[in-house]
Order: C-alpha cells, then structure tokens, then sequence
C-alpha cells in the first residue's frame, strides 16, 4: 500500500513537473525559431517562468459564465487531465521503473489518451459559447478520425512482437529498434503523423485554431480550470511521444547511460520535432484534413498492416 | 444551450429527415485575433460552412474628415499619418500631393525623389505585414510574423533616422520634405535590399510554396476580373484578379515616368494570388528606389515651405498609389486658410466591401484566409 501511494505521488509529480518543463522548453524553442528570447526574467533564462505562471493562475477569480451546463463545464477538465495521468502507469520509464506493466498495456495507453476528447467536447459544448462548441465538434471529429491509423500502425508492432505489454515490446528490440525495419518505419511516420493530430498540435490545431475560433473549446475556461487543459495538453503530448519511444524507438534500450535516461532523451527529441513542426507549419483546413485521415493515412496504414503481415508470415 | 430541436424521443426511423437544422449567427470581432483591427462581421454559419457575411464598421472612427475642415492644409498632414497607420509616409504623400495641385505649385527634383523612395520604402513595409498577417491568420503560430517584422524593422529605423517617428512620420510637407536624407541613407538603403532580396528567398521557401499554405490558398476567395472592377476594388488586389491597373504607370506622378518597373499581375484572382504579387511588387518597388537613388540630383528638397497656405477658391481631386490601393483626397478650397471639405477616398474600404461577396459559401478557415488576404487596414476605412 505504502509503495503505492508513493508510486502514485511519483508519477503526478512528474506529471506536473514535466508539463511545466513543456511549457517553459516550447516557449524557448518557438523563440529560437522567432529570432527571440523568449522567457528571461524569472529564474536563469526564465526557468521558473511557468511556475510563476501556474501561482497566478491557482491564485485568479474563477469565473462561471452565466448560462453554461454546470455539470459538463465543471467535469470537462478533468477528464482532459485525469485519463493522461492514468496511463502513466504502464509507461516503461527504465528497466524496472514501471509502475505496473499490464498485460494490455498498448490499449490500455491508447484508450486513455482517446477518452480524452470526450473533456475535450464537453468542454465545447457545456460552455455555452459558440466558438467553443465549433471547437469541440471539430475536436471530436479529428479525434476519432485519427485515432484509428494511430492505432493500426500500432497494431503492427504489437503483430511483430506478440505482446500488447509495454515493457514486453522494449524488451523485444534489444537486438535493433523497431524503426530500422522498413515497415515499421513506415508505421512509425503514420503513428508520428497521427499523435500530432491526436494531440491538437499545428499543423492539425484545429480545434483550438485561435485565429478562427478564439481559442476554441477552452475558451470561456479561466484560472486553475484552464490551467488544467493545459496540463492535460502536455501530458497527453509526453504519452504520445512516449508509446512513439516504446514503440518504435526501442523504449529504454540504449548503451553507457541508466535505462531511464534513454528513455527521456528519445522521448524529448520527439517532442522537440513536433514543436519544430508546430512553430513552422501553418493550420490545414478542417476538411482537409478529414479527407488526409481518411483518404490518405487510413488506407496507407491497412496497406502496411498487409505487407508488415507477409513479411512476418514469410521471413 | 439549445442549438437544434432535436430530440431523440421524436425520431421516426422510416422517415429521412429527422433533424431540422437551424443556422448560426457568430459575431466575429470586434475583439477577435483575426479581423484586423476593430471589425465586426456578422457570420451566419451551416455548421462551419458561411452563409452570409455582413461586415459592421465605425469602430475606430474619428472625424478625420470633419477635423480637415478645422484645421490649415498644413496641420492635417499629421492626420493623414493616422489613415492607413501601415503607410503613413504614402499617405502623407497622396495629400501634400493634392495639396500641391490645388496650389499649383512646384517642387523641387530632389524632394521628388526623395518622395519616390520614402514611398516605396514604406510600400515595402506595408507588403511585409500583409505577408506576415495572413500567415499569422493561416495558424503558422507568428514564425512568419515575427520574420516579416524583423525585416520591416528595418525600414523603421530608416525612417527614424529619417524623420524621428517609427510609425506616424509627418515627413511630407507641401512644397517639399521635412528634411534631406540623413548621410549615409544610401549605403543603408542599398544594404537593406540586398539584404531583404536574400530574405524572399527565405519566404518562398517557408510559405509561398509550402504544401499547407497553397492548399490553404490556392482557389481560395477567388475575385473575379468583373467583379473586382464593379466593387471598384483597386492596388494589388484588382492586379491579383489579373488587371494590370497601377496608377504609377498609368497616371504617372512625381517622377514615376522616368523609371522603369513592372506591373505584376496574378491570374486566378485567389488569395495566393494576391500574396505573391504582394511579394512581387516588393521587388518592383526595390527596382525603382535602385534607379531613384542612381539618379536622384543635387539640392536642398525643404526649400520654400510657409506655415500657412490661402488657396484660390477652387476644387481638386487627386490619387495616388497606395500599397493598398488607390488613395484619393478630394479638397474643396473656399479661398481661406482651411479646406471647405476634404473627402478621403480609402482603398481599403471598396476591398472590404467585396468580403461578403467572396466568403458566401466557404469554411470559416478560408473566411479568415480571405479577409487576411485583401489587407484591409481599419484606420482608412473608418477614418
């Protein structure tokens, strides 16, 4: 009981600590990018820049627009931030740090970071606000749409190696990442592709698309309460660049330094790759980027599944 | 908030339409990130798709125009600065210009070319936002904007040297300029365009052919060459739609004759097609500031500039090529000290009003893509 408690402390520490460092790591980037600064004044190079933030976000009045569905509003961040949090617990940080290496592991991950669209529209439709309802219509719809070559290109991971349990798929590229596999690299680009759609990250940011929709479904959100969707964004942004490191990138693996070292060092260079993108790239449409799930990435992503199959059944 | 009267008790499964739709009216703006300024537009949407688009204006207005009637020809220079705040030099430029006309007066060679430059600096400038803005509006997360600024930067510091301002310059003065070139204008302007043709490269690379940013643009709001001409939509705007209409070329004033530069044209009309002639014309004017700065003569620009003017009675309209289109000043002169009235005719007015016109039927996205792309400034059209 006592371990787990401080199991549980541990992960929500670094759940927190980690969205921090996110935020404070992606502003300095995007001022890289923008021949700027970025954050200076709080702490060397303004490290403590995100704490000062989240004191005076715990500390501002908490608004109720008059008009919402108190119930849906109230709930809806929560479910942005709690399933995140959840599926820390079969994240394979190191060797033997891993909270519980469930024998469902893949789908349990992905499932959690899919009931987060579910906050995502409650949010966009308790809200009363007609642009916050836009965005969580759209939200939904991005969503389950790319949830499913998310899913498929894992599907052929867990197809290569039989197992669904995270810690089982590291161990199985002990003798070379699965990405050096032509399939599997194929797979790992569909995946990279569909965790920034799942994520809302540019360019597939529609949901929040601030320059149409204000800022989408978190609109009318203030305070703590919208501090929460922006944890919840980060740490499902940390999932989806982790099960990428599981999956393809052979996890923990790696020579010289402690196992859970690799494991941050692969899981940051994904994330720092997406935030290039992101400050790079302008939105695509909402149509099209429906039909790029559908017409494009779908098919791609069977066509792989068969020949990942007749690789397998073959060699 | 009830949004449809759905209810799920009353569906009838033989029946096909069930649903009944309703329509939403979003009010985007005044505040809203992508208008502009203080815009309003009503927006009536079938889900994300615009049915009708009605813009609201008068938000940033300020009786430029009543104010003209109280104050000398000279003092409304000033508030000329405050009409298109993105090109206060070329508005500046269009009234002392009028001005000039209704007084027949002459000025000298060098104040002439040192208006053509100035003017083509600050159409630089102006391209350079509008660039910049309509990625911003695209979602590209103000990397071009912060690109765009950097580079305009430049010319700002040119003109604070220049004249001391960074936004409103009050430099034109009739009968002349408020001072001559600072030393070495010349070494800097030219290093500047070297630089900033180094850095339309760096554009094209990272948005005018980008594979998001044309699907994003390309057959987008189209404006049709009828169209265009029947809302009276002038500068790159009415060339985009592929009309090779510039008033430099074709009522040639201060010494646009002597030089020699092209009129770029687009050919669908979308709003790519205005972007990149925008950059086009950055080019052009880059041409005629290398050739104005070749030729310009010896010779003080800021002689023979009174305080006060007392124009014959008399009426006189004139306009001139703004980096949004045509700006024209129509003064009537009842023979004393200040302008009986004094009518602006703003660009961007006439291109706003074409917005409802090209939204009717696209994605709010593309709404926001359209509006960034005719560069609309609400300074001049609210005045």
């Amino acid at each position: 009981m006592k371990t787990l408690i401080l199991q549980g402390l541990a992960v929500l520490g670094f759940v927190f600590f980690s969205a921090m460092f996110l935020v404070w790591w992606e502003r300095k980037v995007s001022a890289l990018i923008q021949n700027r600064v970025g954050p200076m004044v709080v702490g060397w190079h303004g490290t403590l820049q995100t704490v000062a933030d989240s004191v005076k976000l715990l500390l501002k009045e908490n608004i109720v627009p008059s008009g919402v569905d108190k119930l849906i509003w109230w709930l809806a961040p929560f479910f942005v931030v709690v399933p995140p949090v959840m599926a820390f617990v079969t994240l394979p940080f190191g060797k033997s740090m891993i909270v519980r290496d469930l024998n469902v592991g893949v789908l349990y991950v992905a499932s959690m970071t899919a009931i987060c669209v579910l906050g995502i529209f409650m949010a966009g439709w308790g809200s009363s606000n007609k642009y916050s309802l836009l965005g969580g219509m759209r939200a939904a719809a991005q969503i389950i749409s790319y949830e499913i070559p998310l899913l498929l290109s894992s599907v052929l991971v867990v197809m290569e190696t039989g197992t669904l349990s995270l810690q089982g798929i590291v161990e199985a590229q002990a003798h070379g990442w699965f990405i050096l596999k032509p399939h599997l690299a194929i797979a790992f680009l569909i995946y990279l592709i569909a965790a920034t759609a799942e994520v809302n990250r540019c360019p597939f940011d529609i949901p929040e698309a601030e320059s149409e929709l204000g800022a989408g479904y978190h609109t009318e959100y203030t305070g703590m309460k919208f501090a929460m969707f922006f944890v919840g964004e980060y740490t499902s942004f940390f999932i989806v660049a982790a099960m990428a490191t599981t999956l393809f990138l052979g996890g923990w693996q790696g020579p010289f330094l402690p196992s859970f070292v690799w494991f941050l060092i692969k899981t940051y260079g994904i994330i720092f790759v997406l935030m290039w993108v992101r400050w790079t790239l302008p939105r695509v449409r909402m149509d099209q980027m429906m039909s790029f799930a559908w017409k494009v990435l779908t098919p791609i992503s069977l066509a792989n599944l068969l020949i990942g199959g007749w690789f397998m059944v073959n060699a | 908030m009830p949004m449809t009267n759905f209810d799920i008790k009353n569906i009838d499964p033989e029946k096909e339409d069930n649903l009944s739709f309703e329509e939403l009216i979003v009010n985007m703006g005044p505040q809203h990130p992508s208008t502009h300024g203080v815009l309003y537009l009503e927006l009536t949407l079938d889900g994300e798709v615009v049915l009708d688009c009605r813009p609201h204006i008068g938000y940033l207005h300020r009786s430029c125009e009543k104010i003209a009637e109280n104050r000398t020809y000279v003092q409304f220079i000033p508030f000329t600065d405050r009409l298109d705040y993105l090109a206060s030099m070329n508005n500046n430029l269009g009234y002392v210009l009028t001005v000039e006309k209704l007084l027949n007066l002459q000025v000298n060679e060098r104040a002439q070319y040192i208006r053509v430059i100035i003017a083509e600096l600050n159409r630089v400038a102006s391209h350079l936002i509008s660039a910049g803005t309509l990625a911003q509006d695209l979602g590209a997360y103000a990397t071009p904007l912060f690109y765009c600024f950097r580079d305009r930067e430049k010319i700002v510091e040119l003109f604070d040297t220049l004249c001391g301002s960074r936004l409103t310059y009050n430099y034109m003065r009739i009968g002349g300029v408020k001072n001559d070139l600072p030393p070495g204008a010349d070494t800097s302007i030219k290093s500047f365009i070297k630089y900033e043709r180094e850095k339309l490269k760096e554009y094209d690379d990272l948005l005018t052919y980008n594979a998001i940013f044309l699907s994003r643009t390309k057959k987008v709001g189209i404006l049709k060459k009828e169209v265009a001409i029947n809302y009276s939509i002038t500068g790159p705007n009415l060339r985009a739609s592929g009309v090779p209409w510039d008033l430099r070329k074709e009522e040639p004033y201060l010494v646009y004759d002597r030089f020699n530069f092209d009129v770029p044209v687009g050919e669908a009309g979308d709003a790519w097609d205005r972007f990149k002639v925008r950059l086009e014309e950055i080019e052009q004017s880059f041409r005629i500031i290398e050739q104005a700065l070749g030729g310009i003569p010896e010779g003080n620009p800021t002689v023979k500039i009174n305080k006060v003017y007392k124009p014959a009675a008399g009426e006189v309209y004139l306009r001139t090529e703004n980096p949004k289109g045509e700006l024209g000043f129509y003064i009537v002169s009842d023979g004393t000290t200040k302008p009986y009235r004094n009518k602006i005719r703003s660009p961007s007015f006439s291109n706003l009003a074409v917005l409802p016109e090209l939204v009717r039927g696209v994605n709010i996205s593309d709404a926001v893509c359209v509006l960034g792309s005719l560069d609309i400034v609400m300074g001049e059209i609210d005045r």
